[in-house]
C-alpha cells in the first residue's frame, strides 16, 4: 500500500538529473526558491526579535486586496502597481492595528487578527464580485505556484537574460532587503532590543517599525507568486527560529538564515520532483526539516543536549 | 556652550510638567530644577509615577502640559547630553547579543546612519565595562548573567553613552551586594565628573546615605531639597500617604529619635 502512495526514489533522477539535464527547469525553481527564503528569512529575523511573528501572517494576507484594488485601478499585473497595492495595504493594515489597539482594550494580537482577516475577506470578496475582470487565482493566492517561474518571458538587459521576471524581481527585492539590513544593522538593532534606548539617542522606532513593516509588504508580495499567502509565513518564520536554536548573535542568525534558505530551496526542489508533489510545500516541508534538525541536535540548546544534561546532573 | 553657561542653567529644569495616561493624569504641576553636579535620589511609592516622570523628561512620553529643558534646550535639540538606564524588565534577556553589543549601543548617538562602531568605540564600551567590572563578561550572551550583573550592563550602557545628565529607574533593584557597591561607586565617580544624576530609589534608608538631594514624589513633588532637610517623618509620610509597613521602614531609618513619630499611624 504504502509503496503505491510513496514514489520511489530514483537517486539519479531526484538527486543529479534536476542540476544536470534538467537545470534549465529546475535552476530558475531553485533560485527563486533561494531568493524568496532568504528575503522572507531576513525580514523575519526581525519579526521574531520584535515579537511579531504575527505580523507576518497579518500582511500576507491583508497584501491581497491591495493586489486587487492595484489590478482593477491599473488593469495590468504589472511589477510597479503590484507593488505600491501591497504597500498601500501593508500601510494600511500596520496603522488599523496601531488604531484599534491604541484606542481600545483589545491588545495588539487581538488587533492583528482582527485587521487582517478583515481585509483578507475584503480580498476575496472583491476577486469573487470582478472574477472575470480579475486574473488572479485563488488556489494560486493560497499555494504559489513556483514550478511555473521557468516558463515566464525572459528579463533581458542590454541583449544579456538575466532570468524569468519573478526571478529577476526577487532577486532585487532580496538585494533591498540585504542592503536594508546592512546600512540600517544599528538602528534595527537598538529598535528592536529598547525603543526607549532608541529614541534616546535618536533613532526614532516608530519609523523603522513602518520600515520594516513595508520591507515586509515588499518581500511578501515579491514571493507571492512563488509561495502563496500560506506558506510565505513559513518562509519569514522558519529561518529566524531555526538559526536562533544555534547561535546567541544577531549577526549568525543573519548568515544561518542565508544557509538555510540555500538548503531549504534545493532540498524542497529535490523533495518535489521525488514525490512529484507541490515545490514550494515541499520547500516549506524541507525548512520545517532543518528546523526539527536543529532542535534536536543543537549543540547549546538541543533536546539531546537538554536530555544529557539532565541525566547527567 | 561654555562651562560657565552650564553652571549658571540648571541641569535639569522641569516646569509645571503634567502627564496623562489615557487622559487620566498621573503626574501634575511637576516643578523641579536640578543643578549640575548633583546626585539626586526620587522617592515615592509604586505607582507614584517616578517612572513616568523619567520618561517624560526624555521624551518617551507626550506631556500633556508644561515643558522640560536640559542645560536649558529642549531634548530634541541636543538628545546626546542625556544618558538613561530603564527599568531592567523592560527589555527582553534572550536578546541575541552580547554583553560588549549592548554597551556599543550607547555609542549608536554618535554615529552616523549606517555606520558600524568601530575600534575607538569598542575601546570606549570596554573601558565602561572594565569601571563596573564586567570586562571578562564582554562576549556572553546577555541571558546567561545574573540580575546584577544585567543591571550593570545597563549602566556600563549609559557610561558609553558619555552624557551629562543621566536618568537612572531602579537601578538597585534585586540587585546583589557587590552591583550594589559597584554601582554607588560608579554614581560617586560620576558626581566627582560634574555629571547630574538622577536616580528613582526605593529603599528609604540607603536614600539617606546615597543622595545628596531628594525628590519626593507622589503624583505631585511632595518636596525637593538636600537629603537632610527632607528626609523627614513628616514628609515622607505625606508621600507614603502613611503606609503602616513603611512607617516602620521610616522610623527605622530615622532612628531612634523619630519612633514617637511612627506612633501616630494614619
Ligand atoms: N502605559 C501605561 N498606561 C496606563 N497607565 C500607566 C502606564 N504606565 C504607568 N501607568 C500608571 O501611571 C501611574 C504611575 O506609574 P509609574 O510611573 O510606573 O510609577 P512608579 O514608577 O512610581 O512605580 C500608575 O498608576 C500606573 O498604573
Ligand atoms: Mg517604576
Amino acid at each position: 500500500m504504502i509503496t503505491e502512495l510513496i514514489q520511489p526514489f530514483d537517486f539519479h533522477q531526484v538527486v543529479v538529473a534536476p542540476w544536470t539535464e534538467h537545470l534549465p527547469l529546475f535552476g530558475w525553481i531553485a533560485l527563486m526558491g533561494f531568493f524568496v527564503a532568504a528575503a522572507c528569512g531576513l525580514v523575519g529575523n526581525y519579526l521574531i526579535l520584535r515579537r511579531m511573528a504575527l505580523m507576518g501572517d497579518a500582511v500576507s494576507h491583508s497584501v491581497l486586496p491591495g493586489l486587487v484594488i492595484a489590478f482593477l485601478l491599473s488593469n495590468s499585473r504589472g511589477t510597479l502597481p503590484m507593488f505600491i497595492g501591497a504597500l498601500a495595504a501593508g500601510a494600511v493594515t500596520t496603522v488599523l492595528i496601531e488604531l484599534i489597539h491604541r484606542n481600545s482594550r483589545v491588545k495588539q494580537d487581538a488587533a492583528i487578527g482582527i485587521a487582517f482577516s478583515a481585509l483578507f475577506a475584503v480580498g476575496v470578496l472583491l476577486i469573487s464580485l470582478y472574477a472575470d475582470q480579475v486574473d488572479l487565482d485563488a488556489d494560486c493566492v493560497l499555494y504559489g505556484e513556483i514550478a511555473f517561474v521557468p516558463l515566464e518571458p525572459m528579463v533581458t538587459l542590454g541583449g544579456f537574460t538575466l532570468g524569468p521576471e519573478s526571478v529577476v524581481r526577487m532577486g532585487l527585492v532580496l538585494l533591498a532587503v540585504g542592503v536594508g539590513v546592512l546600512v540600517f544593522y544599528k538602528e534595527l538593532l537598538v529598535t528592536a532590543f529598547d525603543a526607549g534606548l532608541a529614541r534616546t539617542l535618536g533613532v526614532n522606532p516608530t519609523v523603522f517599525h513602518y520600515g520594516l513593516m513595508a520591507m515586509l509588504s515588499v518581500v511578501v508580495v515579491g514571493a507571492f507568486e512563488a509561495v502563496g499567502a500560506i506558506l510565505v509565513i513559513a518562509m519569514l518564520i522558519l529561518p529566524g527560529a531555526t538559526a536562533s536554536l544555534l547561535t546567541t548573535r544577531l549577526g549568525v542568525i543573519h548568515l544561518l538564515t542565508l544557509a538555510q534558505a540555500l538548503v531549504t530551496a534545493v532540498a524542497g526542489v529535490m523533495i518535489g520532483v521525488w514525490l512529484d508533489c507541490s515545490i514550494a510545500a515541499a520547500m516549506v516541508l524541507a525548512g520545517t526539516g532543518l528546523f526539527v534538525l536543529a532542535w534536536i541536535f543543537s549543540p547549546t540548546q538541543g533536546l539531546i543536549r537538554r536530555w544529557t544534561r539532565r541525566t547527567a546532573a | 556652550m561654555t562651562a560657565d553657561a552650564d553652571a549658571a542653567t540648571p541641569a535639569l529644569e522641569i516646569h509645571d510638567l503634567t502627564v496623562s495616561y489615557h487622559r487620566k493624569p498621573v503626574l501634575w504641576g511637576i516643578d523641579v530644577a536640578v543643578a549640575p553636579g548633583q546626585l539626586v535620589g526620587i522617592i515615592g511609592p509604586n505607582g507614584a509615577g517616578k517612572s513616568t516622570l523619567i520618561k517624560s523628561c526624555m521624551g518617551l512620553l507626550p506631556v500633556s502640559g508644561g515643558w522640560v529643558k536640559v542645560f536649558g534646550k529642549s531634548l530634541r535639540d541636543d538628545p546626546r547630553r542625556v544618558g538613561y538606564v530603564p527599568q531592567r524588565e523592560s527589555v527582553d534577556w534572550d536578546f541575541p547579543v552580547s554583553v560588549l553589543d549592548v554597551v556599543l549601543m550607547g555609542r549608536y548617538g554618535r554615529l552616523g546612519l549606517g555606520r558600524r562602531p568601530g575600534k575607538a568605540d569598542r575601546e570606549a564600551a570596554r573601558a565602561c565595562l572594565d569601571k563596573v567590572q564586567l570586562l571578562p563578561f564582554a562576549n556572553r550572551q546577555i541571558s546567561n548573567l545574573s540580575g546584577g550583573q544585567q543591571q550593570r550592563v545597563f549602566l556600563a550602557r549609559a557610561l558609553a553613552q558619555e552624557a551629562d545628565l543621566y536618568f537612572m529607574d531602579e537601578p538597585f533593584a534585586g540587585v546583589d551586594a557587590a552591583t550594589e557597591a559597584a554601582i554607588i561607586a560608579v554614581l560617586r565617580e560620576l558626581r566627582s565628573a560634574g555629571k547630574t544624576i538622577l536616580v528613582v530609589h526605593h529603599d528609604l534608608p540607603t536614600a539617606r546615605q546615597y543622595f545628596d538631594r531628594l525628590l519626593l514624589l507622589n503624583m505631585n513633588v511632595v518636596a525637593f531639597g538636600p537629603t537632610e532637610e527632607v528626609f523627614t517623618a513628616e514628609l515622607l509620610q505625606k508621600t507614603y500617604g502613611g503606609r503602616l509597613t513603611l512607617l516602620s521602614e521610616v522610623a527605622q531609618a530615622l532612628g531612634a529619635g523619630a519612633n514617637a513619630g511612627g506612633g501616630e499611624r494614619a
